[in-house]
């Protein structure tokens, strides 16, 4: 909780800031594409927290992403008839195919996540590559009500971005209120403690990745919506940025502990920051760097925090005997 | 086998199980007989099978052979859950606790009480936790993580655990061992209850005071193999250790008499805060120095900070009166000190790497050529070593990883002794050994302290630390409470220090 209070501290501090340099950062056209920005970063980050959560990590989302949005383009170019439940549908499948695959190989081969997902990020961009042979779909070839779904707004709100509150607040009633959930902090936590008291890991890992997955296809769905105008190159590199938002966002890397809430915060913070460097005028160099420092600042902080916790701790021991 | 008071059924059985991990072979022939409304002691030295045996009724190991049978049915656990759900629970030597959940998660973890749509109904397990307490009559927050919980603390979550499910076979191994006197006996409360209420207790313990008081019969394992099982009444502790052991203690540990020389190691006030404070010893050369304590006395701890892999906050270390730079394991092995680590498998060796690799790791600089480190130089220099130690391998260029656990152990000690150290320092040398290259390790560690090197062995296994021993240093909770001479250390002497009930010891 203290630190999703952190940042959400860090996200106000830096709202008020640019728009105190810059009253116009507030108004409705910037809210709404400062929401939009956020919305497929969040979506991933959710995926990624709990995989991360679980002490692995899914490399291959923006490859899975990619592969969902190209396919979105061409299943509306196939049949411009299809229904957008369908469409997502189809989307969210796709990235769950990919989600299994991945989950597989780690069950199946027991190799680590981050070795199996560097490969498929490789595999699934090669195979979306080779499917789009340098095809780009624009959005002109997209139906309108698709194209109306990614700038529509519900009560000032992007239809888009209610799509990543949904899947944020699923996510996070499901990880703090069931069985499997709690199961996938408890593997992180201590894997082999895990397997002792029967919880079938590799199930549950399998599980996480699969959830990844489909939320990649998700956000390859929205991606498309979004933008419109597609080629095989969308998400390219934004699997760091994923990573980057879950651990600013307070999920430690080694697993067991944070919140899907942290992590969509991490990812608000993170896009906020894109958009509000160029306000600021600020070289966009340094939108890397503050990036960078944010992350070492959000390890630092964890490390601090353990350390704290464990000497709080110990003290309070040391004097109750 | 004579009638039970209790008239218990049988509820659940081993007979002529086995198990082995690679090469080693780890159960033999393990039998076991558990009855409704009984205590029973299973004892046998370290590596006798007993924790294999515990895992087997866990469900986390299946047995290669042999049958398991349960209210008379021959069964078979695929896994943990398996096992769970046929009413057993186990307390494990090491508590197996998840640091960043709460305390109530641990002990709910996988079967916590659910409401509406499966979900979990945190008011009734957080209250269930606090009722379980109770019952233990431990004072703990419900809602704190179990990050920082001592070990005892620990101790008491996984027992509360076992509770929580009421639980038809209860297996506990050693989960007296970092437990206080006021403690054990509420543990043996709340044991004797749940043998009234029809449960069968499987109680692992090295302590014999406790075994004859709790227990109504005891199973003695050696080497992997079933030897005997009694009723309480038919026997008492010399029998039971004889059956252990199963030979003279004198024949296992070839102690030389060597006379103790200069001062080669000499420990100043070593503090790090929360896990060892106030440590001084010395160890002079031609001595072997045991070490002695329960598991989580910070033992390893120390030896790992005078060989400088770990850090301290205050205090220093002198080799032959020069003093040791704190951190620098470099600085400690060219000062003449060698450690054999406890765990040679994360620690001792590169498992991947050949055996002469391996051997000859520590002087990879002086063996190299012009910076060149040719095979034959590693060869040669390896054979000798692997040689003097009877090191049982196919070819030297083997990996490590194929050799056996004793074997294994022989290229650690050839690997440190080829730097002809001053200060030998080995921590559980023949853990998970068998019992014919034990012996050879030994002989060996009394060759080299006769040879004058100063020798540190910790030790968990009292039969060695007592036959080895020219000296033993007794820890308790982080501190050095008691230091006992040959003459005088006996299993009930250190015993009784190792868990803080001598005249230093705290309540």
């Amino acid at each position: 909780m203290v630190r999703e209070l952190g940042i959400g501290l860090a996200l106000v501090l830096l709202v008020a800031v640019t728009t105190i340099y810059n009253p116009r950062f507030l108004n409705a056209q910037s809210r709404k594409d400062l929401m939009l920005g956020a919305t497929i970063l969040v979506v991933l980050a959710v995926g990624q927290a709990i995989v991360v959560i679980t002490r692995n990590v899914d490399l291959s989302v923006g490859s899975v992403l990619g592969l969902s949005a190209f396919a979105t383009g061409k299943l509306f170019l196939a049949m411009s008839e299809t229904p957008i439940v369908l469409a997502v549908l189809a989307g969210v499948g796709l990235g769950l195919l990919c989600g299994i695959v991945n989950g597989a190989l780690i069950a199946v081969a027991r190799v680590p996540a981050l070795v199996v997902t560097l490969g498929t990020l490789y595999v699934f961009r090669g195979v979306d590559y080779s499917w789009a042979a340098g095809q780009q779909i624009n959005a002109a070839d997209m139906p309108s009500g698709f194209k109306r779904m990614g700038t529509a707004t519900l009560l000032g709100i992007p239809v888009l971005a209610l799509f990543a509150i949904a899947v944020l607040v699923f996510a996070g009633y499901y990880l703090r209120n069931y069985r499997s959930g709690r199961e996938m902090y408890a593997i992180g936590s201590d894997p082999e403690a895990a397997r002792l008291s029967g919880i079938p890991v590799g199930w549950r890992v399998f599980t996480a990745m699969a959830i990844s997955g489909a939320l990649a296809g998700l956000a390859g769905v929205l991606h498309a919506a979004r933008f419109g105008t597609l080629d095989a190159a969308a998400g390219n590199g934004i699997e760091l940025q994923v990573v980057a938002a879950v651990v600013v966002g307070g999920v430690a890397i080694f697993g067991g502990s944070g919140s899907v809430y942290g992590a969509a915060l991490g990812a608000l913070l993170l896009s906020t920051i894109g958009s509000a460097l160029p306000v600021l005028r600020i070289d966009p160099f340094w939108q890397q760097a503050v990036v960078g420092a944010l992350i070492l600042a959000a390890i630092g902080l964890d490390r601090a925090l353990t350390a704290r916790i464990a000497d709080r701790l110990r003290g309070r021991r040391a004097r109750g005997a | 086998m004579p009638e039970q008071p209790s008239n218990g059924a049988t509820l659940l059985a081993l007979s002529g199980v086995s198990k082995s991990f690679g090469a080693v072979r780890a159960l033999v022939d393990g039998q076991l007989e558990l009855r409704a409304g009984e205590v029973h002691a299973l004892v046998g030295e370290n590596g006798a099978g007993k924790s294999t045996l515990v895992k087997i009724l866990a469900g986390v190991h299946s047995p290669d052979g042999g049958v398991l049978t349960l209210d008379g049915e021959p069964s078979t656990f695929t896994g943990p859950a398996d096992a769970r759900g046929a009413g057993i629970a186990v307390i494990y030597q090491e508590p197996t606790l998840f640091p960043d959940l709460s305390v109530t998660e641990n002990i709910f973890m996988g079967r916590q009480p659910l409401r509406g749509l499966r979900r979990i109904d945190a008011a009734s397990m957080r209250r269930r936790t606090a009722e379980l307490f109770a019952r233990l009559g431990v004072h703990l927050d419900p809602d704190r993580p179990a990050r920082g919980l001592s070990i005892a603390d620990q101790q008491l979550v996984e027992i509360a655990k076992a509770l929580s499910f009421d639980a038809r076979v209860l297996v506990m191994d050693e989960p007296t061992a970092a437990l206080s006197g006021v403690e054990v006996e509420r543990l043996f409360a709340v044991v004797r209850s749940l043998r009234e209420s029809g449960a069968a207790i499987l109680f692992i313990s090295h302590r014999f005071d406790e075994v004859f008081a709790l227990c109504q019969r005891i199973t003695v394992m050696r080497d992997g193999r079933w030897v005997s099982t009694d009723r309480v009444e038919d026997l008492d502790v010399g029998q039971v250790v004889r059956r252990m052991v199963g030979r003279e203690i004198s024949q296992l540990y070839p102690k030389q008499q060597t006379q103790a020389g200069d001062v080669a190691l000499e420990v100043r006030d070593l503090t790090r805060q929360g896990v060892f404070e106030n440590v001084s010893f010395t160890l002079r050369r031609g001595e072997i120095v045991a070490l002695a304590g329960l598991v989580g006395a910070g033992r390893s701890e120390v030896v790992r900070a005078v060989f400088g892999v770990d850090r301290y906050d205050s205090g220093e270390i002198l080799v032959d009166g020069v003093r040791l730079p704190r951190g620098k394991p470099a600085a400690a092995i060219s000062a003449g000190v060698a450690l054999v680590p406890e765990d040679r498998r994360q620690q001792g060796l590169v498992m991947e790497l050949s055996i002469e690799r391996n051997a000859t790791l520590p002087r990879r600089w002086s063996l190299a050529r012009l910076g060149l480190l040719g095979p034959r130089v590693e060869r040669e220099d390896a054979f000798g070593w692997t040689q003097r130690l009877q090191v049982k391998a196919g070819a030297l260029s083997d990996p490590v990883s194929t050799l056996s656990g004793g074997n294994q152990q022989k290229v650690v000690l050839a690997k440190w002794l080829s730097t002809s150290p001053k200060v030998l320092i080995v921590d559980e040398p023949t853990r998970g050994i068998d019992v014919g290259t034990k012996a050879e390790v030994h002989r060996l560690m009394s060759q080299l302290a006769a040879d004058g090197v100063a020798v540190l062995m910790v030790s968990s296994e009292l039969p060695e630390v007592l036959g080895m021993a020219d000296r033993v240093l007794v820890m308790h909770e982080g501190r050095l409470v008691e230091e006992i001479a040959r003459e005088r250390a006996d299993e009930e002497s250190v015993m009784l220090a190792a868990t803080g009930q001598s005249s230093g010891g705290a309540a």
